[in-house]
């Protein structure tokens, strides 16, 4: 009963819409879905097309499919190695920072919730710092179990400190905890690269969040991850429904509540972590993906979890590509691209908060 | 149940404070106990001060280091102790003491003690400011600190605009924070990424907040600019204590709410963004110095006096052990951060083991 009565003023309506949504819903899913699966191809398209040389994209392409073409090595080669892989590259982690994203909001009932905000990227940088520095790990697939590491540990570090206890979740006092955390981590992360130039090297191209010279090469690695990630949390999305309810609501369901947790915490920490081990961290994907999407069809998490990696894909596509085109030839990198959007959509979402319900 | 337990001990609180307003002796005590604290903290920045003057790489005993200063050294220890390791020391002192107050003055602006500059993001925005003037205009320190205080006055005013509706609000205020300072941050290091390669270097050491790059004109410069802001948060320091009581108390008193608001922001901003143009963003000085301030001296607002001096000491033991602890030195900001986010983890899981009941 205590929690009923203290989760009740800030989030009035929570739970409540499902029904509603649900029977709006059909429709609602549909536009959606075609309407994201339209943006995503042409945001893949303009990311192959878009570029610092023009290149005679459609021709390579064709004559990558059997029509008889002259086509110039060097353009064959921007085209088929670097913008086809970048974007693939682009469209996986931009997926999964939307489903983590929606994932971190779901576990913490906290509707500002984001890897970035809650330090999770700075303690999977933080742990690949480390690796570098003690062990000269080099490599994606050496970076990524220090990235796992160092997510896992700070996404249960936050959820401990910000998001349990009985009073009920908090979102400044998890917000707070991110940040404090972020900052211990990233200050160490600072000692650590600036006593050790090797370590300063190898992490300078990595700090901002960036799809430069990204592809197969750091993908396939991380390939297996981010598919068990996804399926973790496509598992787990019908009990997050219930969670969503309250504790006590969901094991009279029978909801394992305590294994739930716990595959949510190994989805966020498998996506987030491969995320950062292939970018950098990237933030505000997460946060503003979900809302958006929530926004749509509702907070039914069986649609809002695919829904949102496809989102995701659109936005980092998105943001790649406009990070391309505004300060060409040079580029601007995806994450302050991002940065420059999430921020005041976090700004617009704490000044209209009563409207922040149905988690 | 829990409710009454606490009650009498709230109402006799209550009471303590209400005999010691109106006795004159009593009142005397609670002054008397800051006033200590204040001899406490003096003899710690002492010293620091001290310490910071003997270690190094020439490592200095305390006579020779006293005999230096009263230029009865010879000519290298008072090269070394006058011209290199002073100006460092003294600006450990002054700068620390020019955030806490700066952090003060916010977190009683706000009535919350977590909305100090550094979490709202001004310091951040004065990093920006002094960033474009850097890599845009070029410049030296007068105009890197003009560009930190507007960019710092700019940031606060947009923060203010953007957090403020129907009233200011504790939580959107930090939130609108947060939001305003990672996109600031998103640019400066993009700054970094287009700057010369030259000026990207200074500026990211920089950026870390370090004060090794202190001189004796910025030292001058800075000192005289901070003292005159302290001087000015000093005159409207009883009226911000009135303001803190709630806006009715104040305007019963007379209190002019805007001007005193005015002058305390500018005044805020002023002092984060001088000892930004020096040193770079130096993150958690203010938020902790006057909580603990408020705490060692038992009341509701942090005297303005030890606030100063523990910030002066916090950022000269910070500095201490950025340079002399670890196996090599490191920018001050970073020793800040990593124990000031220490220290705010610390307050949320303490604010949380309260609230349970």
């Amino acid at each position: 009963m205590s929690t009923a009565t203290t989760a009740a003023p800030g989030r009035p309506h929570r739970g409540a819409p499902a029904r509603p949504a649900r029977r709006r819903g059909r429709r609602a899913v549909g536009l959606t879905a075609a309407a994201l699966v339209v943006l995503l191809l042409l945001a893949v398209a303009c990311s192959i097309a878009v570029g610092a040389r023009e290149v005679a994209v459609l021709d390579v392409l064709r004559a990558e499919l059997g029509v008889e073409l002259v086509v110039d090595p060097d353009e064959r080669y921007i085209v088929l190695s670097m913008r086809v892989p970048r974007s693939l590259t682009a469209l996986a982690v931009g997926a999964a920072l939307g489903v983590a994203g929606a994932l971190v909001q779901a576990l913490t009932r906290n509707p500002l919730a984001d890897t970035g905000i809650l330090g999770v990227d700075a303690g999977a940088a933080f742990s690949v710092t480390l690796g570098i520095a003690l062990t000269g790990v080099v490599g994606i697939s050496g970076y990524a179990w220090f990235a796992f590491a160092g997510a896992l540990l700070t996404t249960v570090a936050v959820h401990l400190i910000g998001a349990t206890g009985r009073s009920g979740p908090d979102p400044l006092r998890l917000v707070l905890a991110g940040l404090a955390l972020g900052a211990v981590l990233s200050g160490i992360t600072g000692m650590v690269t600036l006593a050790d130039p090797d370590t300063f090297d190898a992490m300078r191209s990595w700090t901002v969040g960036t799809l430069e010279n990204r592809g197969t090469a750091h993908l396939l690695p991380m390939l297996p991850y981010l598919g068990l990630g996804g399926l973790l949390a496509l598992a787990c999305a019908g009990s997050l429904n219930a969670l969503a309810l309250g504790d006590e609501v969901a094991i009279a369901h029978g909801v394992p509540v305590r294994a739930v947790r716990v595959a949510v915490i190994a989805a966020i920490t498998l996506l987030a972590g491969s995320a950062v081990a292939i970018c950098g961290p990237i933030g505000f994907v997460g946060l503003m993906v979900p809302h958006v999407i929530r926004w749509c069809v509702g907070p039914d998490q069986v649609r809002l979890l695919p829904l949102s990696a496809l989102g995701g894909a659109v936005l980092l596509l998105a943001a790649d590509v406009l990070g391309r085109v505004l300060v060409a030839p040079a580029e601007m990198p995806a994450g302050v691209v991002t940065a420059f959007v999430g921020a005041p959509v976090l700004i617009v979402l704490v000044r209209a908060r009563r409207r922040l319900s149905g988690l | 149940m829990t409710d009454l337990d606490r009650r009498p001990a709230v109402l006799s609180a209550h009471r303590d404070r209400f005999l010691h307003l109106a006795l004159g002796p009593v009142r005397l005590r609670l002054e008397r106990r800051a006033l200590r604290l204040s001899a406490v903290l003096l003899l710690t920045g002492a010293v620091v001060s001290l310490l910071a003057l003997m270690l190094g790489d020439y490592r200095l005993s305390g006579q020779q280091v006293f005999a230096a200063l009263a230029g009865r050294g010879d000519e290298i220890t008072t090269v070394i102790v006058r011209d290199w390791r002073l100006p460092r020391a003294l600006a450990a002192l002054v700068f620390g003491a020019a955030l806490a107050v700066s952090g003060a003055v916010f977190q009683s602006l706000t009535r919350n003690p977590l909305a100090s500059p550094d979490i709202i993001g001004f310091s951040t925005g004065s990093y920006t400011g002094a960033l474009l003037v850097l890599l845009v205009l070029g410049g030296g320190y007068l105009q890197v600190a003009a560009g930190a205080i507007t960019g710092g006055i700019a940031t606060a005013l947009v923060i203010y605009v953007l957090a403020h509706r129907r009233g200011m609000q504790g939580f959107r205020l930090i939130i609108v924070g947060i939001a305003v300072s990672s996109m600031l941050g998103a640019l400066n290091s993009y700054l970094l990424l287009v700057a010369r390669r030259e000026i990207a270097l200074g500026a990211a050491i920089w950026g870390a907040g370090s004060l090794a790059s202190v001189d004796t004109t910025m030292l001058r410069w800075g000192t005289l600019a901070i003292g005159l802001l302290l001087a000015l948060v000093a005159t409207v320091a009883p009226a911000l204590r009135e303001l803190e009581l709630g806006d009715d108390v104040a305007l019963a008193h007379g209190v002019v709410r805007r001007r005193v608001w005015a002058v305390a922001v500018v005044a805020g901003v002023a002092l984060t963004a001088v000892v930004t143009a020096a040193c770079g963003p130096i993150a958690f000085v203010s938020l902790v110095a006057p909580q603990i301030v408020r705490r060692l001296a038992g009341q509701g607002d942090a005297p303005l006096v030890p606030t100063a001096l523990l910030g002066a000491v916090l950022l000269g033991a910070a500095d201490l052990v950025g340079q002399h602890a670890l196996p090599q030195p490191v920018p001050v900001g970073l020793v800040t951060v990593v124990v000031g986010g220490c220290y705010l983890l610390h307050l949320i899981l303490r604010e949380r083991r309260r609230r349970r009941p």
